[in-house]
């Protein structure tokens, strides 16, 4: 609810203020209505950075948390939840959030890559992880993938993996969103959140000077959380890192499976993707990626060679330090919580039937999320290394 | 044919011509102009039926911005025919929906 | 893959380009042009080196007066690479095409010249095989000495409209009726720029005697009309309209649509740097210098790309462009005298735009659609309905229409619905275009063959 400067209101239980509209706050957001609370989203509208724009649209476990096993099982947790996420937002808004998950490949292009593959998936596995996979050569891998490049020497398969269309995802969830009566104000900048001990509510300020109050506050600002998270005594050190992406024109189906770099969406365009470069804040897209991207897709699969880009974009992935999310409820400011993490497509379902329950307050901190806690990045004795 | 074109070319004795294909049937045409033009000229109406729903287009702009003109020229899917100078012994065809990729022998499995 | 390094890159064959390239050569700047096309003259002067005396005789003395700067220009020294398509462009001056396969080219200067195209004219059945826009036909005239085999109607409004007409009747071309959506308030509009008008009276009287011998013709001229719509299954088969007060059906098979042209602005938009909308004009502009410079990039724009002026205007916008280049790259130090002679005859050749934007400003009706079945999208099939339930949903500008379905993301990326998607956002929202905004145009500019960048 929006009050003057200064104005105190005295509100209900579980009145919510999720800071972010993109794939995580949408998320929360729908799942905590879900659950019964009273939730208003504030979004920064469309000149923020919106990352959730540049998801390149994989719904995937395999590889993942080669480095912490508690990630591994959240993200097959994720998984497992996601059909039931794409039926109720398809049946609550007709949207479809276009989930597949025939399997999905890894590709190698050197055998020295495909060997370390072998080692990291098995190592994965030797720490609890029991994610399925098959590793196979070429002539395997063709078998799948027809028409697959002599560039690839070699890859990994898990039954697990699939994609889902990112955009539709977000719009699915603002629709069911609308459904459930959540308001989401737009052209919110927010730049200060204050917790007031006594009465245990939060304001959230915006650079204009408009306050939100709630007794519960969720930071899903994406890398806005950087600055935001220490105001409610969290750390959220999140930096850009840009993943630029290819789009192809339509073309009729031609690949059954989604792979790590390139996957062909229900409408029949072809992603490729994506790079990882360290250029700040700069959302925008260069030529030599744009070449690069095209030649490595035109190794993979050969008949892509007359396939016509038709788009590029760029977008700024939010990363941790070591790649891993942040949920974390506020000790010193108990009832506000920090969210971030740069997989808000493959996450989503978790995003939403567990993180909107217990940053509601009805559920217990789920066990895994004792790895993602932020001060885990202050430890002097620990490097870091996010994977891309 | 001459009656049921958009278009014509008045004939020039002094014009050379080049001899193309469309969907297999042979068409004269003045050398140096458009594939598109030519088509237009031949009584084309129908250069191919769009992606999402399978209507039929036919060029609009003539300048390369519409891309309503596409056709599959020599084998290559999908050219702005509005775009590409006919050539002697062009094989067209409409362009049906989607590009297909085209897999070598023994790809598809 | 080409790195050449030249002080000016052209960006366009059409009269801007040109006479920038000559102008830029004649100071001893290094150019290179690059143009899609494989023939030089851009769209108004199409095909001019090509085209045999008698069709020049038809399409008038405006397009024969193009042979003399193409003349120029082939004795300029211009590097001049046709068939290349610009696939990006970056504000120091690289240039990325592909002729074959991939090239980089790098400019001291830029100089983007990339023209007009013809404003969309989203009405129920325009996406059928029989309705072309009217500069298409003038394009087959030009390029192919093509003309339509039966009875054409002609639909719509702008001097190009009524060029063609008169173009058709010098050829004998059967003409079934010109159906005019200059609406009398039109006049009232213009009125205030009849001052520049008459300025501009060369090109007034010039107008003036194509409607004259349009008159004389006997053929049909419907005047004031409105709610233009297409009929037909599998291709157009009629035009209907209403014509004081009464609704009008004109059988025919292909029927040319015109409202005007408006810059081709994909190249420009691609650099990020700023537009505004032109509210006169109805569509968006590059913000510029009174040189074209953009900013304080490499990049500069010329002629119709930079807002609808004629092919004449465009020229002198080119030299122009090429006089501050030269002076910027320390080539021309005193460029004073050319500037204030050419100043003026741009003076000259742009007072009459004013009274024709005016005058010729098209009707909401077509460039708004108030149909929902009316497709928009003409690439992805998406309708005016669809976009209007998009701003339902909370759509604030074109950008966010791709997330609610697939509107702008086909081959043509934006080109032909852009400017009615803009407007019927703004309207729906009941705001200014200028707040809803443009698509983000971002290279490749042009679809690439992903086989073209591999060696």
């Amino acid at each position: 609810m929006e009050t003057n400067k200064g104005e105190n209101t005295r509100m209900s239980k579980r009145q919510m203020t999720v800071v972010g509209g993109g794939l995580l706050g949408a998320a929360i957001a729908y799942g905590a209505a879900r659950a019964g609370t009273s939730v208003h989203i504030l979004d920064q509208g469309d000149s923020a950075l919106r990352a959730s724009r540049g998801n390149f649209g994989l719904v995937w476990v395999h590889g993942k948390g080669a480095t912490m096993p508690d990630y591994v099982q959240w993200t097959k947790e994720g998984l497992r939840l996601w059909p039931e996420l794409q039926n109720e937002l398809m049946e609550l808004t007709g949207v479809d959030a276009g989930l597949q998950q025939p399997g999905g490949f890894w590709l190698g292009f050197d055998e020295k890559d495909v060997e370390a593959r072998a080692v990291a998936l098995d190592k994965i596995n030797q720490d609890g992880g029991d994610v399925p996979f098959q590793m196979m050569d070429r002539a395997e891998l063709r078998q799948y993938l027809p028409g697959l490049g002599d560039a690839v020497v070699g890859g990994s398969f898990c039954s697990l993996d699939g994609q889902a269309n990112p955009l539709m995802l977000l719009r699915a969830l603002h629709a069911a969103l609308k459904a459930k009566g959540v308001d989401i104000i737009s052209g919110v900048d927010i730049a200060k959140v204050e917790y007031d001990a006594g009465t245990g509510m939060f304001d959230a300020v915006a650079k204009d000077g408009r306050r939100w109050k709630s007794d519960r506050l969720v930071l899903a600002a994406g890398l806005g959380n950087a600055a935001l998270a220490p105001q409610v005594g969290l750390l959220a050190p999140v930096k850009p890192t840009r993943g630029q992406v290819l789009i192809t024109e339509r073309l009729k189906p031609f690949l059954d499976y989604p792979t790590n770099k390139c996957r062909q969406t229900k409408e029949g365009t072809v992603q490729l993707g994506s790079t990882a470069e360290d250029v700040g804040y700069d959302d925008g897209t260069s030529a030599d990626k744009i070449e690069w991207l095209a030649r490595r897709a035109v190794e993979t699969f050969p008949v892509l060679g007359q396939a016509r880009l038709v788009r590029a974009w760029g977008a700024l992935r939010p990363l941790t330090p070591d790649g891993y999310p942040i949920y974390q409820e506020s000790q010193t400011c108990p009832g506000a919580f920090v969210v971030s993490s740069h997989s808000g497509v493959t996450l989503a379902a978790s995003h939403c039937y567990v993180l909107g329950p217990w940053t509601s307050g009805l559920t217990q901190t789920p066990q895994e999320f004792k790895s993602f806690r932020g001060e885990r990045f202050l430890d002097p004795n620990a490097s870091f290394s996010n994977g891309y | 044919m001459a009656t049921d074109t958009f278009f014509s070319i008045p004939k020039s004795t002094a014009a050379r011509t080049v001899t193309i294909t469309f969907e297999g049937e042979p068409l004269s045409v003045p050398a140096g102009i458009s594939v598109a033009a030519a088509l237009l000229a031949g009584g084309v109406k129908n250069f191919r039926s769009s992606v999402v729903g399978g209507r039929p287009r036919a060029p609009y702009c003539m300048m390369g911005v519409c891309f309503e003109c596409l056709v599959e020229i020599d084998g290559i899917p999908a050219r702005q025919s509005c775009l590409i100078p006919v050539r002697e012994g062009m094989a067209i065809r409409r362009q049906i929906g989607a590009v297909e990729l085209q897999f070598g022998a023994g790809e598809k499995a | 893959m080409s790195g050449d390094v030249t002080d000016l890159v052209v960006i366009g064959a059409g009269p801007a380009g040109l006479a920038a390239a000559c102008e830029a050569r004649a100071l001893g700047l290094s150019v290179i042009l690059l143009d899609e096309q494989t023939t030089i003259g851009g769209q108004i002067y199409r095909n001019i080196e090509a085209a045999p005396p008698d069709r020049r005789e038809i399409l008038g003395e405006d397009y024969a007066a193009g042979q003399k700067l193409a003349a120029e220009f082939r004795e300029s020294g211009t590097d001049y690479r046709g068939g290349t398509s610009v696939w990006n462009v970056t504000t120091d001056g690289t240039v990325d095409y592909v002729g074959g396969h991939t090239a980089t080219v790098t400019g001291r200067c830029v100089l983007m010249a990339s023209g007009a195209m013809e404003r969309p004219f989203p009405i129920k059945g325009w996406t059928l095989p029989g309705a072309m826009g009217a500069g298409a036909a003038q394009i087959l005239l030009k390029g192919a000495g093509a003309m339509p085999s039966g009875p054409v109607v002609l639909a719509g409004c702008g001097p190009l409209l009524y060029l063609l007409a008169w173009q058709y009747l010098r050829a004998g071309a059967e003409i079934g009726a010109v159906v005019d959506t200059t609406d009398a308030a039109g006049y009232v509009r213009a009125l205030p720029h009849a001052l520049g008008a008459l300025m501009g009276w060369r090109d007034l009287s010039k107008g003036l005697k194509l409607l004259a011998a349009l008159k004389r013709s006997g053929v049909p001229v419907y005047s004031g009309a409105s709610a233009l719509a297409i009929e037909g299954e599998a291709a157009v088969e009629a035009l209907t309209f209403k014509h004081r007060g009464k609704p009008v059906r004109l059988s025919a098979s292909l029927v040319l649509l015109h409202q005007g042209v408006v810059p081709n602005t994909q190249l420009s938009l691609s650099t990020g740097l700023e537009h505004h909308w032109n509210s006169a004009q109805l569509c968006w502009q590059p913000v510029t210098d009174e040189w074209g410079r953009m900013g304080d990039s490499a990049l500069y724009v010329a002629g119709d790309s930079r807002g609808i002026v004629g092919a004449l205007a465009s020229a002198t916008q080119g030299r122009l462009a090429a006089l501050s280049i030269a002076k910027q790259l320390g080539a021309a130090a005193d460029i004073a005298q050319r500037a204030t002679e050419l100043k003026r005859q741009l003076a000259g050749r742009t007072h009459i735009r004013p009274f024709l934007d005016a005058l010729y400003r098209p009707l909401t009706e077509h460039r708004v659609p108030s149909r929902d079945d009316v497709t928009v999208c003409r690439c992805e099939e998406v309708t005016a309905g669809q976009i209007r339930s998009y701003v339902e949903l909370g759509c604030l500008g074109p950008n966010q229409t791709k997330t609610f379905g697939r509107c702008g993301m086909g081959p043509c990326q934006g080109r032909f619905c852009g400017l009615t998607v803009t407007e019927l956002i703004a309207e729906g929202r009941g705001v200014d275009p200028e707040e809803v905004g443009h698509y983000r145009v971002r290279p490749p500019i042009k679809p690439v063959l992903l086989g073209d960048f591999v060696d």
